[in-house]
């Protein structure tokens, strides 16, 4: 069984008076353990979709599951706890407290846990340590660059060991060198930790870190196969 | 609660001056409110602590202060013979026949045309032992028979003419002040004692206002009501002296109190309105980071509850801050006419702890109130509009 399941989702916003349709009898399978990149260009919606998987937005009609859970009928209050357990999001930018250290933004999802402070700052060490920041954890977001405040980002995503990895875009502000770190860091997750990732990004060259690459267009998903395969 | 408390302090402190002028608003309203409740509270401590437990005071039937009473020489005798009256250890009952009489004295100060009624009392000897606290700071106890006056330590701040060995006049005469008393911060401390029969021939009163006794067993007060109340020929309302003038200060009080809650009320509104501002200005800042704490799985309710924790801190400060800024009235003196006998009576801010806890906790529910509907927008905004 597929670790998501995505069937017949018809995704439609209200813009003024106009219904913009987005997706129509969408159907996709994500397997465990694989790492895909969903591609398309702006405004196709990429972002949308990662948003249902991810239970922040419900489609206008069908089914979104995740490991089981039909996410599309949760309550707002069922969506949190869930959220906390099984998934780890990474924003384009703008993914962290400012007025928390790194090992206090990497901490956040650890609060929802029954761990102990112990087990916390294991963890957190841990984390950071994946990513290669673990000098830099008593720093502020504003004292790192963009690819340090990223890799804490994804230090937090998979802090909590969620069942599922989201990025949205998560090379689109940076630099060359930092998206390289950024993306050779997602390779090794799912290589060695065997993490299932969900990558949006309109970068071709990122897109060709994933095993799996979708194109989304008018609505439709196309399959190519990554470099990676 | 989950997120962290840390999360709301740093980010206080990221808009000190937005924060400032909140927390000053919250602080002024909190210490107008802990100024005029103490005022209250320190009116009605001086008129509590004026009546004794011990003490039964006696008024004509039907009156109801000192100044609207009065008992004949007849029945002064058969009260001080009364078996309820305890004696001294000298034999002679503690019992105080006492005249009170108002008479108008310019205040101490540069504008001398401010003239205040105060209370001239002619007591008994027996007065300095029968009434509670009384202490002679300064000089001796006036002497029967002479035209001697004892002034009490408020009053002689607050009036020209009132140190030892100055001659303070009035009733047409001038009266040697021989001494200084308090009495525990009650309301003789605003009045003029001498002895009762020099009083008569001046004021041209016969017999006397009330009169003051200790009980001889003060658990027999309402045997002592009964026996002295059922007697025809007195005519008298007997009454515990505490409870009497306690009641006495409770209009003023509670005009006070009531004072209090509409000002404060008033300004209340406008210290919430402040708060309100604050809080959306913040949560309008920072919907990312409202996003995020949301995206990662914080509850909406911990969001609210964060973003009005975050509210009520900022209050707290204020709270902290009206209490600086009040507590140094509190033990100052002020002075008003007391409704119940028109008389001038001075007394001063009493700021208790339980005053300062309830500014405390004014202060976080205005700051809780203030921050309720911007919580509630940070926690009920959808994140994909906030992401947006
Ligand atoms: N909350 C919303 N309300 C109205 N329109 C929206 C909303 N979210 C997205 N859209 C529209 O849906 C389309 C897809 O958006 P999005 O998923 O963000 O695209 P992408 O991430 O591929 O650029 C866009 O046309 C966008 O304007
Ligand atoms: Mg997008």
């Amino acid at each position: 069984m597929p670790l998501v399941e995505i069937r017949a989702v018809d995704k439609a916003f209200q813009r003024d008076s106009e219904r913009v349709e987005i997706f129509n009898a969408l159907n996709l399978d994500i397997e465990e353990g694989s790492f895909t990149a969903l591609m398309g260009p702006s405004g196709s919606g990429k972002s949308t979709l990662l948003n249902l998987v991810a239970g922040l937005d419900r489609p206008t009609s069908g089914s979104v599951r995740v490991a089981g859970a039909e996410v599309s009928a949760m309550s707002p209050n069922q969506l949190a706890p869930w959220r906390a357990r099984h998934i780890g999001f990474v924003f384009q930018q703008l993914n962290l407290l400012p007025v928390l250290t790194a090992w206090q933004n990497v901490e956040l999802p650890l609060l929802l846990t029954n761990l102990s402070r112990k087990e916390r700052d294991e963890r957190i060490r841990l984390a950071l340590g994946v990513v290669g920041l673990e000098d830099r954890m008593k720093h502020f977001p504003r004292q790192l660059s963009g690819g340090q405040e990223q890799r804490v980002a994804i230090a937090r995503a998979i802090v909590a060991d969620p069942t599922l990895v989201l990025l949205d875009e998560p090379t689109g502000q940076l630099d060359a060198k930092s998206s390289q770190d950024v993306l050779a860091l997602l390779r090794r997750l799912n290589d060695e930790f065997r993490k299932t990732i969900i990558m949006v990004t309109h970068d071709a060259h990122a897109a060709a870190s994933a095993r799996t690459v979708l194109h989304l267009e008018k609505g439709q998903l196309i399959e190519r196969q990554g470099a990676m395969a | 609660m989950k997120i962290p408390l840390i999360y709301n302090l740093r980010s206080v402190m990221q808009r000190p001056t937005s924060t400032a002028f909140t927390a000053i608003g919250i602080g002024l309203v909190v210490a107008v409110f802990i100024g005029m409740l103490a005022l209250a509270n320190g009116f009605r401590a001086a008129l509590t602590r004026t009546g004794s437990d011990r003490n039964a005071l006696v008024l004509r039937r039907g009156a109801d202060s000192e100044l609207s009473s009065g008992l004949d020489r007849e029945a002064v005798s058969i009260l001080a013979a009364s078996p309820h009256v305890a004696a001294g250890p000298d034999g002679r009952p503690l019992f105080s026949a006492e005249s009170y009489l108002l008479i108008p004295l310019s205040r101490r100060g540069a504008d001398t045309n401010t003239v205040a009624n105060v209370v001239v009392r002619g007591v008994a000897a027996a007065a300095w032992q029968v009434r509670q606290n009384l202490v002679i700071t300064e000089g001796q106890a006036p002497v029967p028979g002479r035209n001697e006056v004892c002034v009490g330590r408020t009053m002689a701040l607050k009036f020209p003419n009132t140190d030892v060995g100055q001659a303070l006049r009035f009733g047409g005469r001038d009266w040697a002040v021989v001494c200084h008393f308090t009495a525990g911060g009650s309301s003789f401390e605003s009045e003029v004692w001498g002895d009762a029969e020099q009083f008569q021939p001046v004021f041209r009163r016969q017999g006397f206002s009330s009169a003051s006794f200790r009980l001889a067993d003060p658990a027999a007060f309402e045997e002592a009501e009964r026996a002295l109340e059922g007697d025809q020929r007195l005519q008298v309302d007997v009454y515990r002296e505490a409870a009497f003038y306690a009641e006495q200060s409770e209009v003023l009080g509670r005009i006070l109190e009531i004072l209090a809650f509409l000002i404060t009320s008033i300004m209340a509104v406008g210290a919430i309105f402040g708060a309100v501002n604050t809080m959306y200005a913040a949560v309008a800042a920072r919907a990312p980071e409202i996003a995020v704490l949301l995206t990662l799985g914080f509850h909406p309710r911990s969001v609210l509850l964060s973003f009005l924790v975050e509210s009520a801190l900022i209050a707290l400060v204020g709270g902290v801050l009206g209490i600086l800024l009040v507590l140094p009235v509190n033990g100052m003196v002020t002075s008003t006419t007391n409704w119940a006998s028109f008389s001038e009576i001075a007394f001063s801010f009493r700021i208790t702890p339980a005053l300062l806890l309830s500014g405390v906790v004014f202060a976080a529910v205005m700051g809780t109130l203030g921050g309720f509907f911007p919580a509630w927008r940070a926690a009920r905004r959808p994140v994909v509009q906030a992401l947006r």
